[in-house]
């Protein structure tokens, strides 16, 4: 007798669990149908983005790299499954080396984008990379794997927490990528995802108080009103592209502080 | 003992043993009831509306034993005006402390309508001798404290001894005077809604103003079916006798949505009579936030952060 295949539904990815929206709401991608997130679920993803964000920004720069890699084996894993919800095989290579590419970069930012600053006084003056805090991101619709994976990378190996909206027309990969994420060690509610209409909930995202920083790589036409929207709170705005890796991008989410400690006799 | 007050008929002394047969509350209708009171939808201005009410209804509590008066003090002025950029946020009814603190708060609250309440009576466990207690409630009321908040000796409850528990009301509601005197009944310790209204009816007949839930210093507090066991056991009191008893959730009610859903519980048992401040507090601390955080979403329709908002 022939078995009946269980059919997946695609849900949210909100502080390390799957609710389907609050609203009930789902719309047509891909020939599947997915859910529709609303305003409420952003911020829900905003309260456990916010409530994740400490213990992520401090756990040691190893541990997160540790963390991050387990990410790209948890992709490894799943890669064929990957491939069809993308471009194919090349494109989910290149996600993974991404993955492990910036999950190498943990322990090295305060190296590189920190140091000791020579000054003209009795003082150690040192400057350390700390992460922003809440990042929105709006990722962008192609390539549907790798550009999702391109701009959630560098904020969350600097320690951020994140909310994803995912691309409005190629989400299926988006949420593969959630499925991934929940089975590796990356604590919940450090990544989430949302999907849904872009113009619904990025503005929202975009006014949100509690949003430190806002990529707006998939804004399309509307970026100069999320970028009037995200001044009420000086958010850091962030222009980001598809296919870019550069340590640079890290930085993009990571404020200096400078310290200046009196040599003492 | 002391006189006690004028109690409803079918309360009569002595109480033992008629208490005990009080009651007998359906736990799962009392629940099923009160979830479903929990689902009404309040948005816009009704939303509005509610939470300036929460605000006016608010004891704002901090009861812990690392105040300072300098914390009273920034309390105090954040009790009067909960939201310095808007001044159509109303003041909080009282203000609730331990006694220690409560001459700071008279200094600071001088002629701004707002109450002090002090928490006496050996707070939080109740377990002291009575002389203490008695004592305790009325310098409460020579510190200047309009408002004292009792707690009920559970010990002496749950083992039956009713009237001890009944005699200490009514000595210290005789020692405070005309201060409002709040009972406190820490319904996380009584272990049965059938306790739960059988204390209710015996602070009401021993001479409280108010009853109250709870402390705040066990995890269970101020849930939506203990509320709504006591509203009705207040409800049940004034449609016999015609006295109104005030309520106060305390404990626990830390989000707006939260605090909207008891009003909703107390206008569909007691109705608006009960929705003022003179018969209906919600005590917290955290909570006055959260709501100041929605009132201003509903404003700018932005969701807030709690990094603009004062955090004592």
């Amino acid at each position: 007798m022939n078995r009946l295949p269980v059919k997946k539904t695609y849900k949210l990815f909100i502080g390390g669990a799957f609710p389907r929206s609050e609203s009930g709401r789902t719309y047509e991608a891909e020939g599947q149908n997915v859910a529709l997130g609303s305003r409420k679920d952003a911020r829900d993803a905003v309260r456990a983005a916010r409530s994740a964000q400490p213990g992520w920004g401090s756990a040691t720069a190893y541990n997160r790299g540790q963390v991050l890699y387990r990410v790209a084996e948890m992709v490894e894993a799943r890669a064929t499954e990957f491939a069809d919800l993308c471009s194919g095989r090349e494109e989910v290579e290149r996600s993974i080396d991404r993955i492990v590419w910036y999950a190498g970069w943990a322990d090295k930012l305060s190296q590189v984008l920190g140091g000791s600053n020579p000054v003209a006084g009795p003082y150690f003056n040192f400057t350390i990379p700390e992460p922003t805090g809440v990042v929105a991101v709006l990722a962008p619709d192609e390539p549907p794997l790798l550009g999702i994976v391109t701009r959630l990378m560098p904020p969350l190996v600097g320690g951020n927490a994140v909310v994803v909206v995912a691309s409005e027309t190629r989400p299926l990969a988006a949420i593969e990528l959630a499925e991934a994420i929940a089975t590796s060690d990356v604590p919940g509610g450090v990544v989430n995802i949302l999907t849904g209409h872009r113009s619904e909930i990025a503005p929202h995202l975009a006014a949100h108080m509690d949003v430190n920083a806002i990529d707006l790589c998939g804004a399309g036409g509307y970026s100069t009103e999320l970028e009037v929207s995200g001044a009420e709170n000086v958010k850091r705005i962030v222009r980001g592209r598809a296919d870019v890796q550069s340590p640079w991008e890290i930085a993009s989410f990571l404020e200096l502080k400078t310290i200046w400690h009196p040599i003492g006799q | 003992m002391a006189q006690a007050p004028a109690l409803p008929t079918g309360f009569e002394l002595p109480l033992e043993p008629r208490l005990p047969r009080i009651g007998s509350v359906d736990a799962v209708s009392l629940e099923e009831r009160a979830a479903s009171l929990a689902k009404r939808s309040i948005k816009k201005d009704s939303k509005v509306f509610a939470l300036e009410l929460a605000i006016r209804c608010m004891d704002l509590t901090t009861l812990e034993g690392s105040d300072t008066p300098g914390k009273i003090s920034a309390l105090c002025s954040k009790a009067v005006r909960p939201d310095p950029s808007n001044p159509n946020v109303p003041s909080v009814a009282a203000i609730c402390v331990y006694e220690n603190l409560v001459p700071t708060c008279v200094e600071r609250l001088k002629g701004t309508g707002v109450h002090i309440a002090a928490v006496a009576t050996g707070f939080p466990s109740g377990q002291y001798p009575t002389d203490l207690k008695v004592a305790d409630a009325r310098r409460a009321v020579e510190l200047g404290a309009d408002e004292v908040d009792m707690v009920i000796d559970r010990g002496a409850f749950l083992s039956g001894r009713y009237a001890k528990v009944y005699d200490e009301i009514v000595q210290v509601k005789e020692a405070v005077g005309s201060a409002h005197l709040k009972v406190i009944l820490e319904t996380g310790e009584l272990g049965t809604y059938d306790n739960v209204r059988r204390a209710s009816l015996l602070a009401m007949a021993a001479g409280a103003d108010f009853i109250k839930t709870s402390t705040g210093k066990i995890p269970s507090a101020a849930t939506l079916p203990v509320s709504l066991c006591m509203l009705e056991a207040v409800r049940d009191v004034y449609e016999e006798t015609g006295r109104a008893v005030g309520f106060k959730a305390a404990g626990g009610v830390r989000v707006a949505k939260n605090a909207i859903q008891h009003l909703v519980l107390v206008h569909e048992t007691l109705g608006p009579d009960w929705l003022t401040p003179d018969r209906y507090r919600i005590g917290a601390s955290s909570l006055l936030n959260d709501i100041l955080m929605q009132l201003r979403k509903e404003k700018t329709g932005r969701y807030q952060s709690p990094d603009y908002f004062t955090l004592d």
